[in-house]
């Protein structure tokens, strides 16, 4: 932003020096246009003040310069510089304590003016990032409300489009309402029309029917007969009878007999299947007197309810049913009384199981409500007791560590010391015995494995001893066969040539190659062998046990340090 | 169970008589009645042109031969062979002949349904009925023999007239409510009569004897309505199968419904046994058929064997997805049997071809599902026990009984198809009709059926 400005109003930086320092102080602050405003007004006058400065006084001027001083001082309300002047001929003295006193205070007001300058200045600054702040809040706001309408006016053609929609829906709905109505009118109309028509064809096909039946039927037609060898009797034996009145009342009548015969026997089993229910009706009622009489007294007792009277009715009843005969229930007032009582027995019944399903549905609710509430009871009781506990055992914890403190702190007797550490290390005391046999099974545990390792090494190492010796034998055989074969030769140059490659070859062509040979087998051997040796070592020895080898290897290097000692043969 | 030899055929027909001491099979012109036991020729009649029904009369002493071409019936006397009858409807034509339950009297009715001839065999008198209507089932005697009910079209009305068979005289004449009758059926006590009508309208009406409306049953309205009705052997029940798929059984005291048996295409409930016919493991089926003679294994060559399986619910039928516009589509019940001890329900869903629905008729509720590797062409109680023999068009006859179910394989030479079936009346045996050639099966009697039906599940 200072750089901005800068840039902006070059005439600012270019003024003098000294106002850099106020640039430079403005140049941190964000830039406005009140802010340049204010700083283009106080920066002329600064300069003038300097310039003046520097002009102001000279030798000759004194005395005008400190008249003149004295006169704005005093028109800015500055006691006078001169001293009081006695007389007003006499010519007044400076007074330098004024001057000076005049002097620091010109010089304070102007470290409070600069002070309350820059005060304003930062003001300025806040208000001014506070307006940046706000103008960008301000542009966003517009921005969103812009987007806003304009997705309002989005929305509002949607919502437009999906009206003008479900008009023609709507529309279309109605249409097809239409068309189905009209559909179902044509069908309808059809149906009639239809139906008239096929009235119309059949009455047609009766007619012609009956004009072929005219035709077919009354031409005589030779071929219609029935050529019989001789009539066969009826199946009944008798002979066929004229139709006459008579026969048609006898059809009448006997028609009448099947029907009649018919309900007849739909009569009787209809009797028989009430008779059956009525059976079972006086045996439940009987059961039912049976069953109520012994609880009668109770419901007697409870004088609250009618039942008393009812069952003594419906006895009264009872005893007058029983002794009529069965077959005369059905008639009308007997039955009803039957019904009647039936009912009342059922209902006192009814009754009285309800009341035993409260009794003993109350019986569990009561059980099941003392057992809560004492449950409850409990519950609050062993609730406020466990915190009780609680709050005994919080207290105990905080004196503990009070004490546990006091004793850090002042190192404190020994007794309670003693006390102290004994209940704490109890349990620790149990947990290490624990830890520690556990550490011990360990421990056994690892040193059974290190004493099969250190074996395993010791194996090893026997046979690679063995190995070794192999291959001195082996190295030896052949350095003698050479000296046998190249008896020119030293001793130690062959062997010297055996084992750093071949030196003199161009000498020694012939007798080289099985000799170059074997070194590499060797050499090759020993590699396989110590391959090999590592291939025979545990699978997988952590790195305490591969240690252990180790150490255990280094007791035994004499035997790896056997292959040098072929060169001293 | 054991299978005679074959015998020849033509158009089915195939009758036991009556009294189930005959077996009247026709082959082209010649009529054959044999011993019902021993299968021995009795009688052999030739009739003047091939016979397209026939029909034994209710006491077995005559046959009935219909030539409906030549408009010709022949009458033929068992126990008088050189007795014969004939009678020619001319130029009026034929196109449906029976005997009244009396035996002495056949009722013709001419082409167009012009008029029903009723010629008697023991006078010259000759009854003429006129407006029959050609409908699904027009004519209905009662069980005992005495009525005749007859469903009329006049003045575009439908009526139905009630005749005395003893002297044909009218008893009764009344016009039925309905908008165009399809059929009308007695109950077994003949005191009630069914009336439904045509499929366009589910309509059930009851009348009495007298021709008093009973009652009148609709189940639902605007739909495709009645397709088969049965009568209880009881009269108590009434079943209705309509196109919805499901039976509705109506009481004989209030003429309401009981209960409705629908017909899922999946059967959940586990109470409910599911019998699925599996065809059997070929190969173990020729290891079990290295001893039988050659002839048996030729056959089960060209057709494997099948068994039931129980199968564990919930089990989905296969269903036919009726063709929406095609007249007579192939849904709702198109056919229901009572057992004859009324026990039993047995029923088909056309759009579940391949299975019969077995009902308890005394707990009201579905007992058994029996399902076949092809549509179900018929089935039919045995009249002395709740078995059911169904067959399927195949080489096989299914009997199912409460205590389990056994497919059966027709031996013979070549493919015998079994397309009908019809029992003797005593249960003991069951007549299988394919195109050309019939068998007879004989059951094993009483001591033995124990054996006949294994336990469910295991069946040969």
């Amino acid at each position: 932003m200072g750089e901005w400005m800068t840039v902006t109003d070059p005439h600012l930086s270019s003024e003098s020096k000294n106002i850099c320092q106020y640039t430079s102080e403005t140049k941190m602050s964000p830039s406005s246009l009140y802010s340049q405003q204010v700083l283009c007004s106080s920066i002329p006058l600064s300069k003038n003040v300097h310039s003046f400065f520097s002009a102001f006084c000279t030798e000759e001027n004194i005395e005008q310069s400190i008249s003149y001083l004295d006169q704005e001082l005093t028109t800015f309300g500055f006691p006078s510089l001169y001293e009081e002047s006695k007389g007003k001929d006499t010519k007044r003295e400076l007074n330098i304590v004024a001057v000076l006193n005049c002097m620091n205070e010109l010089l304070v007001l102007q470290r409070k003016n600069l002070l309350a300058q820059e005060n304003v200045e930062t003001q300025n600054l806040k208000l001014g990032s506070d307006m940046d702040h706000l103008q960008n809040c301000y542009a966003k706001l517009k921005e969103q409300l812009e987007t806003s309408r304009r997705e309002m006016i989005g929305l509002q053609e949607r919502d437009r489009q999906l009206q003008c929609k479900n008009r023609n829906l709507h529309q279309l709905l109605k249409n097809e309402k239409d068309e189905v109505q009209k559909l179902q009118n044509i069908i309808a109309s059809r149906a009639t029309q239809y139906n008239h028509d096929m009235k119309r064809k059949e009455r047609e096909y009766n007619k012609l029917k009956e004009r072929l039946h005219q035709l077919v039927m009354n031409k005589k037609d030779k071929k219609i007969a029935m050529e019989v060898l001789n009539y066969v009797g009826r199946a009944d034996g008798k002979r066929g009878s004229w139709r006459t009145g008579k026969t048609e009342a006898r059809n009448e009548d006997e028609m009448y007999k099947i029907l009649l015969n018919d309900y007849e026997y739909r009569q009787k089993q209809i009797l028989m299947e009430n008779a059956e229910l009525k059976k079972v009706l006086q045996q439940m009622k009987k059961e039912m007197i049976s069953l109520l009489s012994p609880q009668k007294q109770k419901p007697r007792e409870r004088a609250d309810d009618s039942t008393g009277t009812v069952i003594s009715d419906a006895e009264e009843d009872a005893g007058e049913l029983s002794r009529e005969s069965m077959w005369d229930l059905s008639c009308e007032t007997v039955r009803e009384q039957l019904t009647n009582s039936i009912r009342k027995q059922w209902r006192i019944l009814k009754s009285h199981v309800e009341k035993l399903d409260n009794q003993v549905s109350k019986v569990h609710l009561e059980g099941f409500n003392d057992e809560d509430v004492i449950s409850r009871q409990d519950h609050e009781q062993e609730t406020e007791k466990l915190e009780l506990e609680i709050q005994q055992c919080k207290e105990m914890i905080k004196t503990q560590q009070q004490l546990l403190q006091q004793q850090l702190a002042t190192a404190c007797d020994d007794d309670t010391t003693s006390l102290l550490r004994d209940c704490y290390l109890l349990e620790e005391k149990e947990r290490l015995k624990e830890e520690w046999s556990l550490f011990k099974e360990q421990k056994k545990n690892f040193e059974k494995e290190r004493r099969s390792f250190t074996e395993a090494a010791i194996r090893l190492g026997l046979e690679r001893k063995a190995f070794e010796e192999e291959r001195a034998s082996w190295l030896k055989q052949q350095f003698l066969n050479m000296t046998t074969f190249d008896h020119q030769n030293s001793e130690n140059m062959k062997l010297f040539s055996a084992f750093s490659g071949s030196s003199d070859r161009d000498s020694l062509t012939v007798h080289s190659r099985p000799r170059q040979k074997k070194p590499h087998g060797v050499s090759n051997g020993s590699l396989v062998c110590a391959s090999k040796l590592t291939k025979s070592l545990p699978a997988s020895p952590s790195t305490s046990d591969f240690c252990q080898t180790r150490s255990c290897a280094s007791e035994h290097r004499s035997f790896f340090l056997f292959p040098t000692a072929p060169s001293v043969y | 169970m054991n299978f005679s030899e074959v015998f020849k055929l033509s158009s089915l027909l195939c009758k036991f008589s009556p009294d189930g001491k005959y077996l009247a099979s026709c082959a082209q012109y010649r009529l054959v009645v044999r011993d019902a036991n021993t299968l021995q020729v009795l009688q052999l009649y030739t009739c003047l042109d091939q016979i397209q029904h026939a029909e034994w009369s209710a006491d077995s002493r005559f046959i009935l031969c219909a030539m409906y071409r030549r408009g010709l019936v022949q009458v033929w006397s068992l126990e008088q062979p050189e007795w014969h009858c004939r009678i020619d409807e001319g130029s009026a034509g034929l196109v449906a002949s029976c005997w009244s339950p009396d035996g002495r009297h056949i009722l013709n009715t001419t082409e167009f349904h012009l008029r029903i001839t009723v010629w008697s065999l023991c006078t010259k008198s000759v009854s003429y009925i006129k407006y029959p209507k050609a409908c699904q089932q027009g004519i209905s005697f009662t069980r005992d023999g005495r009525y005749l009910a007859l469903a009329e079209r006049r003045d575009c009305k439908d009526h139905v007239s009630i005749f005395v068979c003893s002297d044909w005289q009218l008893l009764r004449h009344f016009d039925t409510e309905t908008q165009d009758l399809a059929g009308i059926e007695w109950a077994p006590n003949g005191c009630v009569l069914a009336v439904w009508d045509t499929c366009l309208e589910y309509k059930v009406l009851l009348y009495s004897l007298d021709g008093r409306l009973l009652s009148a049953y609709c189940a639902y309205e605007w739909s495709l309505g009645v397709k088969s009705v049965a009568w209880s052997p009881s009269s108590q029940f009434l079943a209705v199968g309509s196109y919805d798929g499901k039976v509705r059984i109506l009481n004989h005291v209030t003429w309401k419904m009981i209960t409705e048996f629908g017909h899922p295409a999946t059967v959940t409930n586990p109470r409910i046994v599911v019998y699925k016919e599996a065809e059997k493991n070929p190969q173990l089926a020729l290891g079990r058929l290295a001893f039988p003679p050659p002839r048996a294994a030729a056959c089960t060559a060209s057709s494997t064997e099948s068994k039931y399986e129980i199968a564990s619910v919930p089990v989905s039928l296969q269903t036919l997805k009726p063709i929406a516009d095609r007249a007579n589509p192939k849904v709702g019940i198109g056919a229901l049997a009572f057992s004859p001890d009324n026990y039993f329900l047995a029923t088909r869903n056309d759009s579940v071809p391949n299975a019969v629905w077995i009902w308890d008729i005394q707990k009201l509720k579905l007992f058994v599902v029996l399902e076949q590797l092809s549509p179900v062409r018929s089935f039919q109680w045995d009249p002395q026990q709740p078995r059911l023999a169904i067959c399927t068009g195949g080489n096989k006859v299914y009997l199912w009984s409460p205590a389990g179910c056994v497919s059966v394989q027709v031996p013979g030479e070549g493919d015998f198809q079994v397309l009908s079936l019809c029992w003797h009346f005593s249960g003991d045996s069951l007549a299988l009709l394919s195109k050309d050639h019939f068998c007879l099966c004989f059951l094993e009697t009483e001591e033995r059926a124990g054996t006949a039906f294994g336990r469910p599940g295991d069946h040969t």
